[in-house]
C-alpha cells in the first residue's frame, strides 16, 4: 500500500455537468476503475462513462412479478377449490376468470415492492455513513456541484500523481477524502 | 430532451433565468428557512377542526352504529360509497401525472407531479375510512385479507368487493413507494441544507444515506421507470375494479359494459380537477408562479376537457343503451333520472360535467386563472353528484315498485364527508410545509444547464 489507509480517495469538484463527464472519460481512458460520479440530478452518460455495468434490477422486477402473478392465483385456487370450496350460482369451482383481477394486482404490488427494495438493496442502501461525507463541500453535490471521487483502493492510485492528474482535468478544486 | 420554447406563445415549463443553485433554494426554503406564512396557520387550523369533526363522527358510529347515517333498504349505499368512490377517482390523477406523462415523456409533469403524489395518498386514505366504517365493525376490517384463522373461512374471491380491496390496498402501497422513491434525492437535498439539527438529523434517516453517486442514480432511474410502467396499467385497474362493484351486479343503472372507461375517465377528470383546485392557490400563495407556469394550468385544462367528453359520451351510450336494450327496468332508469324525484341532482351533474366544463374550448377562458379555479371546483362537485346519481338513484327505484325508498342524508352522512375533506386538507397542509412540494431534482434536469455538450462524450 503506498497510501495511509486513513485515506478513501481523492474528490475532485466540478461547476457543470459537461465539465464532469468529461472528466470522468479521461479518468477512464487514464486506466481509472475503482471511482464514482456524484451529481444533484441523474446524467445518463455518466455512468457509462465511469464504465458502470447495466444494472440486473429489470431481471429482479421480473421475477417479483412473476412470483405475484404465480402466488396471486395459487392462493385464489388454493382457498376456493380445496381449503374453503363453495358453490357460488353454480360456477366450477376454478372459476379462474373471476380470479384475475386479483392475480393481476397481486403481480403488481409484487413486482413494484421488487423494484423499490431491489433498487435499495443494489444501492446498499440505507447507508447512514460514506467517507464523501466528510469532505464538507460534498453537501453541494445534492445542490448544484458535480464530483469525480477516485478511490484509494484503484490499484493505479497514488495521492500525488492522481492528484495531478486530477488537476489536470480542470477541476475547482482537488480534495483528499478521509476514511 | 426537448427545449421548452417550442414555439412562440407556447409558455415556457419553468420561467428563465433558473440555475441549479436558485431551483434548488427557492423550493427548499419553503420547507427550511421561509416564514411560513400566516395563511398556512389558518388553512391548518380550519382542515385541522373539520378532521377533529370526522373523528367525532367516527367515534359516534361506532357508538351507535351505521344506523346514525341515512342507509336503509333499498339504499344501502349512500354517501359512503358515493365518497369512497369519489376520493379514489380523484386520487387517480397523481399516477396519471407522475406514471403515464412520465412514460408519455410530457415534461411538463415535473412541477406538478410531487404534489399530485401527495394528493393521491392522501385522497386514497380519506377514501379507505368509508368502506371501512360501512362494514359497522371496522375493528374486524382484517377479516377481508387471506390469512389462515382458526374460523377456516376465506374470503371468496369471485366476489368484486374483495378484488376492490386488492385493488384499492395495492394502490395505495404502490403509490406510497413511487412517491417515497421520488423523494429521496430531495430529502438529501434537504439533510444537505437544513440548519437545524433535527432536521439534518429525521431528513437524513429518510433520505437513507443518498449521495447522487452515479451507479445509484442508474438503478434510480430504472426502479422509476420500471414503477411508472406497473403504475400506468395499475391506475387504470383501480377505477375498473371500483366499477366492477357496480358493473357485475344485476341492478338496473349498474349492469353495463361502458362502466370502467367511463370510471377511468371521470376519475381522471375529477383527478385534474382537483390539481388544478389545489395548485391555483399553492402557486399563488408560496409565488411559485415561475415552476407551475400558464402551460401547466393550460395542459391540465386541455385533460380536462378531452376527459371531460368522453364522460359525457358516457352519459349519452348509458341512456342509449338503457333505451336499445328494450328492457323495461333498464329503460325506466334515466327517465327517472331525468323526471324522478333526484332530477335536480342529476340536471346539476349534467351542468356541472357537460355543460360549464365546455367554456374550456376557449383559450380566454383556459388562460384566465380564477375561471380556471371556478370550472375546478364546479367539476369537483358534478363528479361528486354523478357518483351520488349512479349509486341512489339505482338503488332507490329497482325492479319491485313495493320495495322502492328514498334516501336522504343525515347530519352524520354530512359530517363524515366534510371531515375527510379536512383530513385531506390536514395533511396536505403538513405535506406543504415539511416536504418539498415539487421536485427539485427533477427541475434541475429540465434546466438547459443540465444538457451534456457532445464533444463531452
Amino acid at each position: 500500500m503506498k497510501t495511509s489507509p486513513a485515506v478513501f480517495g481523492l474528490i475532485a469538484e466540478f461547476e457543470d455537468p459537461t465539465s464532469l463527464v468529461s472528466a470522468a472519460h479521461q479518468a477512464h481512458d487514464a486506466g481509472y476503475r475503482r471511482m464514482d460520479a456524484y451529481s444533484p440530478f441523474p446524467i445518463e452518460e455518466l455512468h457509462e462513462a465511469i464504465g458502470a455495468r447495466h444494472t440486473r434490477l429489470p431481471l429482479i422486477v421480473l421475477i417479483g412479478g412473476v412470483c405475484g402473478c404465480i402466488g396471486g392465483f395459487a392462493l385464489q385456487y388454493w382457498a376456493s377449490t380445496i381449503v374453503y370450496p363453495i358453490n357460488v350460482a353454480g360456477k366450477p369451482l376454478n372459476s379462474w376468470p373471476a380470479f384475475i383481477p386479483v392475480t393481476f394486482e397481486c403481480t403488481i404490488l409484487v413486482a413494484a415492492l421488487s423494484a423499490v427494495l431491489g433498487m435499495l438493496a443494489l444501492n446498499g442502501l440505507p447507508m447512514p455513513y460514506h467517507p464523501v461525507f466528510n469532505v464538507p463541500r460534498f453537501a453541494l453535490a445534492s445542490r448544484n456541484r458535480f464530483f469525480l471521487c477516485i478511490e484509494a483502493k484503484d490499484p493505479q492510485f497514488d495521492l500525488e500523481s492522481t492528484r495531478r492528474f486530477l488537476e489536470t482535468l480542470n477541476p475547482r478544486e482537488v480534495t483528499t477524502v478521509a476514511d | 430532451m426537448a427545449s421548452s420554447h417550442s414555439s412562440q406563445g407556447t409558455p415556457p415549463v419553468i420561467a428563465p433565468g433558473h440555475t441549479f443553485g436558485t431551483v434548488t433554494d427557492k423550493i427548499s426554503a419553503i420547507v427550511l428557512a421561509r416564514k411560513t406564512p400566516i395563511g398556512w396557520y389558518a388553512g391548518f387550523a380550519a382542515a385541522f377542526a373539520l378532521t377533529l369533526l370526522l373523528l367525532v363522527s367516527l367515534t359516534y358510529l361506532v357508538l351507535k352504529g351505521i344506523g346514525i347515517w341515512g342507509n336503509n333498504e333499498p339504499v344501502g349505499w349512500a354517501f359512503d360509497i358515493t365518497n369512497f368512490v369519489w376520493w379514489i377517482g380523484i386520487g387517480h390523477a397523481g399516477t396519471l401525472i407522475s406514471a403515464i406523462l412520465l412514460l408519455l415523456r410530457q415534461s411538463w409533469r415535473t412541477s406538478i407531479n410531487r404534489f399530485a403524489e401527495a394528493m393521491t395518498l392522501f385522497a386514497v386514505a380519506s377514501a379507505g375510512i368509508f368502506p371501512l366504517f360501512h362494514t359497522g365493525r371496522p375493528w374486524l376490517a382484517y377479516w377481508l385479507l387471506p390469512y389462515p384463522n382458526t374460523m377456516n373461512v376465506w374470503p371468496q374471491f369471485r366476489s368484486p368487493l374483495v378484488w376492490d380491496v386488492f385493488a384499492v390496498s395495492t394502490y395505495a402501497t404502490v403509490s406510497l413507494l413511487f412517491w417515497f422513491v421520488g423523494l429521496i434525492p430531495d430529502l438529501a437535498t434537504l439533510r444537505d441544507r437544513s440548519q437545524s439539527k433535527a432536521g439534518r438529523i429525521i431528513y437524513g434517516m429518510l433520505a437513507m444515506g443518498w449521495r447522487g453517486s452515479s451507479r445509484h442514480w442508474h438503478r434510480y432511474e430504472t426502479a422509476y421507470l420500471l414503477l411508472a410502467g406497473l403504475a400506468t396499467p395499475l391506475v387504470v385497474s383501480v377505477h375498473t375494479v371500483v366499477s366492477f362493484d357496480f358493473a357485475v351486479s344485476i341492478m338496473p343503472g349498474w349492469h353495463t359494459t361502458i362502466f370502467p372507461p367511463y370510471f377511468v375517465a371521470g376519475a381522471i377528470y375529477s383527478g385534474f380537477a382537483m390539481v388544478l383546485t389545489l395548485a391555483i392557490p399553492i402557486r399563488a400563495v408560496y409565488k411559485l408562479e415561475d415552476f407551475i407556469t400558464m402551460r401547466h394550468l393550460q395542459n391540465m385544462a386541455k385533460v380536462m376537457l378531452v376527459t371531460g367528453l368522453i364522460v359525457a359520451y358516457g352519459y349519452m351510450t348509458e341512456a342509449f343503451i338503457a333505451w336499445y336494450s328494450a328492457d323495461k327496468y333498464e329503460g325506466f332508469v334515466p327517465l327517472n333520472r331525468l323526471t324522478g324525484p333526484y332530477f335536480l341532482a342529476y340536471w346539476s351533474l349534467i351542468l356541472c360535467n357537460v355543460a360549464i366544463p365546455q367554456l374550456l374550448w376557449l383559450k380566454r377562458v383556459r388562460t384566465n386563472v380564477p375561471i380556471l379555479f371556478i370550472i375546478s371546483i364546479i367539476v369537483n362537485v358534478g363528479m361528486w353528484l354523478e357518483r351520488f346519481v349512479i349509486i341512489v338513484t339505482s338503488l332507490h327505484r329497482d325492479f319491485l315498485p313495493s320495495s322502492w325508498g328514498m334516501y336522504s342524508a343525515t347530519f352524520w352522512d354530512w359530517s363524515t364527508y366534510v371531515g375527510t375533506i379536512g383530513l385531506f386538507l390536514s395533511l396536505l397542509f403538513l405535506f406543504l410545509r415539511f416536504l418539498p412540494m415539487i421536485s427539485i431534482f427533477e427541475m434541475r434536469t429540465m434546466l438547459p444547464e443540465a444538457r451534456v455538450d457532445e464533444e463531452a462524450i
